[in-house]
């Protein structure tokens, strides 16, 4: 009790009733560094991200030495003139024979793969000889092919294109779905606790939402560029400049995209997690967020190769962060193009977070059934 | 010295807070007593802003209440919660930091009042490791943690032993003492009786009766007295302008307009044999609010 009356003189009557409250940076602040805390101390955290970096390094580190885990040695029975042609194919090692017979007789046996012997009524002078199929490498090794003149040797290979587009496309939508339900469920524990009531006692609402959302975009963003660290180790180590030389600039532009979107995203689900009081509600009102995400994800991975729709989906706000650094990586984009689509993108999630700010401010201190969002919206039988 | 005047509220086509009216006086411990869902939480939720009024206004010392005033404001809300896998001390440390303590400040003070609530549990634990009860103790020391100079709490001995009933209504008394208005409600109305300066009384959304408890009893029911003699005091129905409400053997509880009609009764007794004992009768807090409730 002496300490009591020792912090708190006593005022009889007390004339000026005020406590110093932080302001709405500082307690943004607060709000940013518990969130952050309480997710870099949470072991579930924690095991996701290791694994995500180290299974992305270890990929691309070994995607290096990938084709020769798949690959292996042939052996192939020759004759004289079959030991000049398999000489300089790959993965073959050539077997002398004396004759075509003793050749035939390896190769039904299974000793060889396949034998290589003279033949002069072949228009290469060369046989050969397989049990059930030859081995294509052997045959388009030793088959005439025109000459190829190669006039781009720098274009985009499709198969690369589309990989990126999946890595992207896997990335942005990964960590928005991860972190959006993070920043749900951390809206729905606190409103389920009613520890909100305290909160907005001493603070407002926007400061607590606002804190969310960039506790959230600092830890997704974290997590990516920890996974991007990884994947540049990884490919320093596999030597493979690819990764390195090609989606630099790709990468330049996914960057500010992913986290202007992924704050617009994080917004919408403070929004949608504040209308339900319960974790068990919160599919219903979160789910139309996911479907925003999901299916301009979809879109961008079936239309890669579709020009005109990946153009479109630049810029669109939900697919512009994949869309855009695959169009930059085709080199299909004009360079003002990507300009656009990051304006288009803040002015929406500058939208989105004013009107996530409407919604969690109406919604946040309701319990009971969960609100729909045209409730939420227009304040219909709010209280 | 907090006042509400003329709150009134409405969630939808329903009215809950009809015209309410009245003070938390300064360093008083003022009871807010009311049924389930005759509007004392919405009450406090407006006092602390979480919630707004529709009309009415409510002033601090004479000036209209703003956000400072609110954060002096010690709140406890009806519905338990905090963090419940955060450790116990860093959370209240998080919710002082709100109010501008800095975050050595706040640990002391935190242990200091987790001590004095006679936390049992350690407190760097998790909420959710301790007992239910040891959890009520930490949202009291929640309230109290940014030295408030006004409390408001919804039920804050719900859940807690008498032992920890009485160590909280001693940190209570002590921030009262200091000057503080002391707001709060509760469904235990012997506990409420014993320990208020002043009474708040709700039915429905609107104001039934304020003021010190004795004010009400004076208010609202003729003062009883009881008499015990040795011997039958059945003879006391026969006494104009008193009522009997108790009879038993030779002890009587009986009511009467004044106290000369009642020591009128006790020089009767006294021509009658011995008198053990004579004293007014208060009323019990639970009768009094029924009383008041439901007239």
């Amino acid at each position: 009790m002496t300490a009591q009356t020792k912090q708190t003189p006593a005022t009889q009557p007390n004339p000026t009733m005020t406590v110093a409250r932080a302001g709405l940076m500082a307690a943004m602040g607060l709000v940013i560094e518990r969130e952050i805390m309480v997710r870099l101390r949470s072991k579930a955290f924690m095991i996701s991200t290791i694994l995500s970096i180290v299974l992305f390094g270890a990929l691309v580190a070994f995607s290096g030495t990938l084709p020769s885990l798949f690959s292996s040695t042939d052996k192939v029975a020759v004759t004289s003139a079959g030991t000049q042609a398999v000489e300089g194919i790959d993965d073959v090692e050539p077997v002398d024979v004396g004759s075509v017979a003793e050749a035939k007789e390896l190769v039904r046996s299974d000793k060889v793969a396949a034998a290589v012997v003279d033949d002069s009524e072949s228009p290469v002078g060369l046989r050969v000889i397989a049990q059930r199929s030859a081995p294509d490498s052997i045959v388009s090794a030793l088959s005439q092919v025109p000459t190829v003149e190669i006039l781009d040797p720098d274009a985009p290979d499709p198969g690369l294109t589309s990989l990126m587009g999946l890595g992207l496309g896997l990335v942005f939508f990964m960590s928005a779905v991860t972190f959006g339900s993070t920043i749900a469920s951390s809206v729905v524990e606190e409103k389920q606790s009613r520890i909100v009531e305290i909160l907005l006692a001493s603070t407002s609402a926007r400061a607590l939402m606002f804190g969310k959302v960039i506790a959230c975009t600092v830890l997704a963003f974290g997590q990516i560029a920890l996974t991007a660290v990884a994947v540049l180790v990884g490919a320093a180590i596999s030597g493979n400049d690819l990764v390195l030389g090609k989606i630099a600039e790709p990468i330049a532009w996914f960057v500010p995209l992913f986290v202007i979107g992924f704050v617009m995203v994080a917004a919408l689900y403070a929004a949608a997690a504040s209308m339900v009081s319960r974790t068990e509600d919160l599919g219903s009102t979160a789910t139309p967020i996911m479907m925003t995400i999901f299916l301009p994800y979809m879109a961008v991975i079936m239309f890669s190769d579709n020009e005109s729709v990946m153009a479109v989906m630049s810029y669109i706000p939900f697919s512009a962060a994949v869309a855009v650094p695959m169009r930059v990586f085709l080199g299909t984009i004009e360079w003002w193009e990507p300009l656009v689509s990051l304006l288009i993108l803040a002015v929406t999630t500058l939208g989105a977070l004013l009107l996530a700010t409407r919604i969690f401010e109406r919604s946040i201190l309701r319990s009971g059934p969960k609100l729909s969002w045209k409730q939420a919206l227009t304040g219909g039988g709010l209280g | 010295m907090i006042t509400l005047d003329s709150i009134t509220r409405s969630f939808g086509s329903t009215t809950v807070l009809h015209d309410l009216s009245f003070t938390i006086g300064a360093g008083r411990m003022t009871g807010f007593v009311g049924s389930n869902g005759s509007g004392k939480t919405t009450t406090m939720r407006i006092i602390l802003g979480v919630l707004a009024a529709d009309s009415g206004r409510i002033t601090v010392d004479g000036h209209d209440i703003t956000p400072a005033h609110r954060s002096a404001i010690g709140y406890m809300p009806e519905e338990r919660g905090l963090y419940p896998k955060m450790p116990i001390i860093d959370q209240l440390i998080y919710l002082a930091r709100f109010h501008g303590l800095s975050r050595t400040t706040a640990r002391r003070r935190g242990l200091e009042l987790l001590e004095r609530l006679d936390l049992n549990g350690e407190p760097t634990d998790t909420l959710e490791s301790v007992s239910l009860g040891n959890q009520q103790k930490v949202q009291i020391a929640a309230a109290l943690i940014h030295e408030p100079q006004a409390l408001v709490l919804d039920e804050p001995f719900s859940g807690l032993d008498p032992a920890a009933v009485e160590r909280t209504l001693d940190v209570l008394k002590g921030v009262a003492a200091t000057g503080a208005p002391v707001l709060f409600s509760s469904h235990q109305l012997d506990l409420v009786e014993r320990l208020v300066d002043d009474l708040v009384i709700i039915n429905r959304g609107r104001l039934v009766a304020t003021g010190t408890t004795d004010e009400l009893r004076r208010l609202r029911s003729r003062p009883e007295w009881t008499v015990e003699g040795h011997a039958d005091m059945a003879w006391v129905r026969t006494v104009p302008d008193v009522d009997v409400i108790e009879l038993d053997g030779s002890w009587v509880r009986f009511a009467a307009a004044g106290s000369d009609a009642a020591e009128a009764v006790l020089r009767e007794a006294l021509t009658r044999g011995s008198v053990s004992s004579f004293a007014p009768h208060h009323l019990p807090l639970n009768r009094l609010f029924q009383e008041v409730t439901q007239s």
